[in-house]
């Protein structure tokens, strides 16, 4: 029995059980349709790497207060296995309201008190096993007070290639599992009730995924050739799918070798080319990083992180390879790294790195990792204007020079088959007109030219993000993905005199990262790796020491908890 | 327009005097005049090597890209603008060694680029090591007692992937050359032209004399069509066949799979993607 428990502000609801039960499909139909309701949904899976069995799980997180990061805490969990109560036995609490089917319930969480649903009876009595997911998730909607129809369009759109029969069946296990719901709330009190506000309609619900995605078309890509790599291949899939909608070549390379050096042939061509891979992928793309920087040709990079050294955790989460990214190729070239946190980051970041791929004429990374791509969250439009582009390769003349040495330090970057000229580049060292030189005075105006876009990229460094007030003592400070767990730990500490930066534009770093890391008194960096590998980079690029560093490296996200204690611990 | 091929002013050109890539430049360029390819519509890629400066000495664009990755650009440049003629030129160690994966996937994906390997079974550049063409049992600085592996056969891999054009070449015959490459740069879809020429310096058993020894020419009777036989003539070992070995023409060729040209044929560096169409994608994702 639940015995009327009733939640009000913030709750978190976790699905677990084994790849293949059908979780994405809970998560993706639980925070659609919520969202269609207009409550504040986020949500986020953890997941093993396997193709069956294993132990994963979704969170749902739904608030009043626009709640937009992992918390450890369960409020309500649904084991679809027994394995999975062990996988998560350090997030359940006495608090935690376990709903089980009956015939699992016993071996599942021994000692605890279940409530029992017959949800394999109802699937069972649906179609099958197979219905067990959506069955589920019907229930969760009637906590919710959504109607038993509110799944009905989601459905027909999940399920329609299969046909009619599907989706029907689909639709009528919802409704049975609603039914169940609906008794739950009525009979036993157990009540969710969150505010429902059009403002949260209005939102674009994406996951990382789709917000790298549409900023990559948004920038105009139209050529993606990648190899499948966890936690990256989300990218690949994402632009596959717009490629229905868009004009973008979609090649599946042989190995990430061949991906880079296609998308550095179609920048070569006039077109605008992304790779998307992770750290072991990447690894392989270290000496086209360089060829890039040599032949000073536009690219685009989206490396998704996960746990290394080697494989590492292949499906868990880390920012371990921003040294990687920063370093990665032989000899000096400048280089671009941005690291979105909101979805509304991902889909104007990628955007911007197109831009500055293209007008600077340097490898652009976008560097999220495997919690930013699998977090679902709604985005506001008007924060991500989708920008009409600029293509900047010139129309060659018979003169042109590919290299030709110029007042700004940029030369015009033309291509093949547009104009007079030819447009020859080299990974040799060359002259201005591309061709090998091994002359020393050559070698150090190029050298100089080529850096010399560094600092012309530092004078139009994306803004950081402050929150908190202007007259900070202490400065906690993130990049990239942690921006939402940061950003709920730091309100819910309120430290008087305690801002909040995130860094959205890691390298190089821009002039108001200096000025706001120069009158901090403490500056404390947040981040998911061992090292504090962005923390030696700020003391890097602006001198100045960070005096704490808070760090997490066992392959999960930050969890609000975690942070706010660290944050109330810093005195 | 001119297309001659030739610089105004005389090039410092980095090989060695009686190289065999001089001839193989000699016949490109022929080849390319005779067919009177625009050099503004001719884009070369290559690799890291002797024969991959090849590009530097004719005036056309080039991307002399990575060691073992001149295809992979290659098929990308065709697929961004498929109105120019693509061209991936490197030696035997960088496209059979570094870049055999690409080799092989590029034959798979089949862009209609020509591919144009310069096999004279040897490493040049770095000073004589063996390549994967090298001659069982040859001695080297590194292979003291002999290279005991089975040498690469790139003519019986090709016809196993069902390439769409396979051809071998040497450049001894400089006439047969250029023919040879004129037929592979028409052909629609990849061309394999595997020529053989001599490294003056570093192989003393490969020489002109043996290369004319050791081939001889396919009967103007044969079939390259039949890939059977063309099976039976990519493992001859006492004489190697020149001459087109294989040929298929009705191979789905990769830009034209790929969908962004269904509908028109402009070059990608033409488009732009409809910004209100992005603006509705996101829509899609709305609550409302």
């Amino acid at each position: 029995m639940v015995k009327n428990k009733t939640f009000a502000e913030d709750v978190s609801i976790v699905f677990g059980g084994e790849a293949g039960q059908g979780i994405a499909t809970i998560e993706q139909m639980c925070a659609t349709i919520l969202h269609k309701e207009g409550f504040h949904t986020f949500s986020v899976s953890e997941y093993m790497s396997r193709v069956r069995g294993g132990s994963n799980s979704t969170e749902i997180r739904v608030s009043n207060g626009k709640k937009n990061a992992f918390v450890e805490r369960i409020d309500i969990l649904f084991p679809l296995d027994c394995a999975v109560s062990g996988h998560l036995a350090g997030r359940i609490s006495s608090d935690t309201l376990i709903i089980a089917d009956e015939t699992q319930s016993g071996k599942c969480a021994e000692a605890r008190e279940v409530v029992r649903v017959p949800f394999l009876e109802t699937a069972e009595a649906s179609g099958g096993k197979i219905y067990l997911n959506v069955v589920m998730a019907g229930f969760v909607l009637a906590l919710f007070e959504v109607s038993d129809s509110a799944a009905d369009d989601f459905l027909k759109n999940k399920f329609g290639r299969k046909g009619e029969e599907v989706v029907k069946q689909n639709m009528e296990a919802v409704r049975k599992g609603w039914a169940l719901g609906e008794k739950m709330r009525k009979e036993q009190g157990l009540q969710i009730v969150l505010e429902r506000r059009d403002q949260e309609k209005s939102t674009v619900l994406l996951n990382g995924e789709m917000a790298i995605s549409i900023g990559a078309v948004a920038g105009g890509c139209d050529f993606i050739a990648s190899y499948p790599m966890s936690p990256s291949t989300g990218v690949f899939n994402g632009i596959a799918e717009l490629s229905r909608d868009f004009d973008i070549a979609v090649e599946q390379a042989e190995d990430e070798i061949a991906a880079i050096n296609m998308g550095l042939g179609a920048w070569y061509a006039g077109a605008r080319a992304i790779i998307s891979t992770s750290g072991g992928g990447f690894a392989l793309m270290a000496e086209a990083v360089s060829l890039a920087g040599m032949i000073e040709s536009p690219m685009v990079l989206h490396i998704a992180q996960r746990p290394g050294p080697a494989t590492g955790l292949p499906t868990q989460t880390e920012q371990g390879d921003l040294n990687f990214v920063l370093h990665a190729g032989h000899g000096e070239f400048p280089r671009v790294i941005l690291a979105p946190g909101t979805i509304e980051d991902g889909v104007v970041l990628t955007q911007r790195a197109f831009d500055l791929a293209d007008k600077f004429q340097v490898p652009v990374f976008v560097l999220t990792d495997q919690f930013y791509m699998d977090m679902h969250l709604g985005a506001q439009s008007d924060m991500m204007p989708i920008e009409k582009y600029q293509k900047y390769f010139v129309e060659t003349d018979e003169q042109y020079l590919r290299y030709k040495y110029t007042s700004d330090g940029l030369s015009p970057r033309g291509i093949p088959g547009f104009g007079k000229g030819f447009v020859c580049v080299d990974s040799d060292e060359h002259e201005e007109n591309g061709h090998i030189t091994e002359s020393h005075e050559t070698r150090v105006q190029m050298v100089d030219k080529r850096m010399a876009r560094l600092e012309m990229i530092r004078e139009e460094a994306i803004l950081a993000e402050l929150v908190g007030p202007q007259d900070f003592s202490t400065l906690i400070v993130g990049w990239g993905s942690t921006y939402g767990v940061m950003r709920e730990a730091f309100e819910a500490v309120e430290k008087p005199g305690t801002a909040f930066l995130h860094i959205k534009q890691v390298y190089p770093l821009g002039a108001d990262v200096l000025e706001y890391v120069g009158r901090a008194s403490r500056v404390v960096v947040v981040e998911n790796n061992i090292t504090g590998q962005f923390a030696d980079l700020l003391t890097k690029e602006t001198g100045r020491k960070v005096d704490d560093r808070i760090v997490q490296y066992d392959g999960t996200p930050f969890s609000v908890e975690k942070l706010t204690e660290e944050f109330e611990n810093l005195g | 327009m001119s297309n001659t091929y030739e610089f105004d002013h005389k090039q410092d050109i980095a090989w060695c005097p009686g190289c065999g890539n001089f001839g193989i430049l000699a016949a490109l360029k022929m080849a390319l005049r005779e067919l009177e390819k625009d050099p503004q519509q001719v884009v070369l890629t290559s690799g890291i090597g002797q024969a991959a400066k090849t590009p530097q000495y004719l005036n056309a664009h080039y991307f002399n890209g990575l060691h073992g990755r001149a295809i992979p650009p290659a098929m990308a440049i065709k697929a961004s603008n498929p109105g120019l003629t693509v061209i991936a030129e490197s030696g035997d160690g960088d496209t059979y060694g570094e870049g055999g994966n690409h080799f092989i996937h590029g034959i798979r994906r089949n862009a209609d680029i020509t591919n144009i390997v310069h096999n004279n079974m040897i490493y040049g550049l770095t000073k004589g090591q063996a390549s994967p063409t090298t001659a069982e049992g040859m001695k080297t600085a590194i292979h003291i007692r002999g290279t005991f592996e089975e040498p690469f056969n790139p003519i019986a891999v090709a016809v196993a992937l069902d390439a769409s054009f396979v051809a071998r070449t040497n450049i001894g015959d400089l006439k047969q050359t250029k023919e040879i490459l004129k037929q592979a740069v028409m052909h629609r879809g990849y061309a394999l032209v595997d020529v053989f020429q001599p490294c003056v310096v570093f192989n003393k058993l490969n020489t002109y004399a043996w290369f004319k020894e050791h081939t001889y020419t396919l009967p103007e009777d044969y079939d390259p069509t039949d890939r059977q036989a063309a099976f039976a003539k990519s493992i001859e070992e006492e004489k190697f066949p020149l001459g087109v070995i294989y040929k298929r023409e009705d191979k789905p060729i990769f830009e034209e799979c790929l969908g962004v040209y269904d509908a028109n044929r402009d070059p990608l560096y033409t488009r732009y993607h409809n910004r209100e169409k992005i603006v509705e994608v996101l829509d899609r994702y709305k609550g409302e």
